[in-house]
């Protein structure tokens, strides 16, 4: 056990299975191993036609192959790195532990390569491999997992002939929901404080907090007036008319359940100032993400995501 | 004959349609035969929407990038990417390069930041070292 202090996230327990992971940094991942295929114009022809990749560099009598092609001559292909492509124990052991740990996707997320000299066709290939680092676990969007970082050195015919870094997340996919549990959105907190709001609500009525001692508009609630700290309160009842003060456009990453189509696409989050003069955010209905701006007259709507939610929006007025 | 090529110019950007047919073409010509670049249903299962473009297509096109702007006699000497947003299908992927550097020498080499971007954000952020073409129009490696 040489992982001290390494926690997981959300809970205190160690993470056995990094420090177990951490004892493979170092050791070789391919020693020795050959490309299956010696550099050849076919293969550099399909790679160009994939990419759209025209220069002449590439082709006739002079051709190189594309120097970001280096990983692919090293790749095992359909059938894998069989006996002889230099695949070390090591690397498979690795593997086996994360797979039996559930950690069973693959996505590469970093490479960084350097050209030492060109490849060109006949030239054959060799590569040694080490695992250089492995991360602590992290989660992603895609799920959680660990970051496995390898270092090729690629020889042609002897030579070095560029290096490969390469960085891969091994997770286990994040739970994807059903089609049939499209994604909720996020319940409100109702606490004594607003659970008037949420009961004006629930009735299609946007109610604003009105201080008793000065007349001070607020929204959202809060237990005090920030203008005169008086505790006493009433509600006034918005007329519903209102203008765009602000907006962003939510691109990335895809929350599916504000989104109009439920696919998560882009969606206009908006400030919406009120004729009272207070704002509040909430989404703006009835027109594309993009064509929202600021100024846009809008006015209350209630649009229910769920049939256990109700929640005020704003749809654009009619030829605004 | 040798073009001015100047620290915080801006390459032209290059528009390219993310396809079924380029995710799957790219894949198999990288060697790459991992099912969530060819394989919808078990992307699926592994937590993905659609297959995805693989990192040594993103490689390749941010090559081809470079090389198209500074011509066939450029070489290229490091190529280092970090993917974000994947490249799914039906979507667009708009590369970008600024030159930030210029290293004197024989051949000079420009330095490119670059990006690209998609529909649901920056799918690649990478830099790239690259031989400019010398005087002579033979091919610049050496």
């Amino acid at each position: 056990m040489s992982g001290a202090g390494i926690e997981t996230f959300g809970n205190s327990e160690r993470d056995d299975l990094y420090a177990q992971l951490r004892a493979y940094e170092g050791r070789a991942a391919a020693t020795a191993g050959r490309g299956k295929d010696l550099v050849n114009q076919p293969m550099i022809r399909h790679w160009c036609e994939a990419m759209g990749d025209t220069s002449p560099a590439y082709r006739g009598p002079d051709a190189v192959a594309p120097p970001a092609m280096l990983q692919a001559w090293t790749m095992g292909g359909l059938s894998g790195h069989t006996d002889g492509t230099g695949r070390s124990a090591a690397y498979d052991e690795m593997f086996a532990l994360l797979d039996g740990a559930g950690y069973t996707s693959v996505v590469a997320t970093d490479c960084e390569q350097e050209y030492l000299r060109p490849l060109r066709p006949g030239d054959r290939i060799t590569f040694d491999t080490v695992i250089e680092s492995v991360s602590p676990r992290k989660t992603t969007k895609l799920g959680t997992g660990y970051f496995v970082t390898t270092r090729t050195d690629v020889h042609a015919d002897g030579e070095r002939a560029g290096t490969h870094r390469f960085r891969i997340l091994k997770y286990r996919p994040a739970q994807r929901k059903k089609d049939s549990e499209p994604a909720r959105r996020p319940r409100p907190v109702i606490n004594r404080d607003n659970a008037g709001f949420w009961a004006g609500v629930a009735e299609h009525r946007l109610l604003i907090q009105r201080c008793t001692d000065c007349a001070t508009l607020r929204l959202p609630w809060m237990p005090g007036c920030n203008a005169c700290g008086g505790a006493e309160w009433d509600t006034v009842e918005a007329g519903g008319e209102g203008t765009v003060f602000s907006h962003v456009v939510m691109h990335h990453p895809a929350f599916p359940a504000f989104a109009p189509d439920g696919e998560g696409g882009p969606y206009a989050v908006a400030l919406v100032e009120l004729a009272e003069g207070v704002r509040i955010v909430s989404n703006v209905i009835g027109v594309p993400y993009d064509k929202v701006r600021v100024g846009m007259p809008v006015h209350l709507d209630f649009l229910r995501t769920d049939p256990d939610l109700e929640l005020p929006v704003f749809r654009a007025s009619e030829g605004g | 004959m040798t073009r001015a090529y100047r620290v915080g110019d801006d390459l032209p950007p290059l528009e390219i349609p993310v396809t079924r047919t380029l995710i799957v073409a790219g894949a198999i010509a990288s060697r790459d035969y991992q099912d969530v670049h060819h394989d919808a249903e078990l992307a699926r299962e592994k937590g993905s929407p659609d297959i995805f473009m693989n990192i040594l297509t993103t490689n390749g096109l941010v090559g081809r990038y470079l090389t198209d702007h500074f011509g066939p006699t450029a070489v290229l000497r490091k190529v280092a990417i970090r993917l974000g947003a994947p490249n799914y299908p039906g979507d667009v992927m708009r590369l970008t390069g600024h030159i930030t550097d210029i290293r004197a020498g024989e051949p000079a080499e420009a330095v490119v930041q670059v990006t690209g971007d998609n529909r649901i954000g920056r799918h690649v952020t990478g830099t790239v070292t690259i031989a400019l073409p010398g005087p002579s129009p033979k091919r610049g490696g050496a």
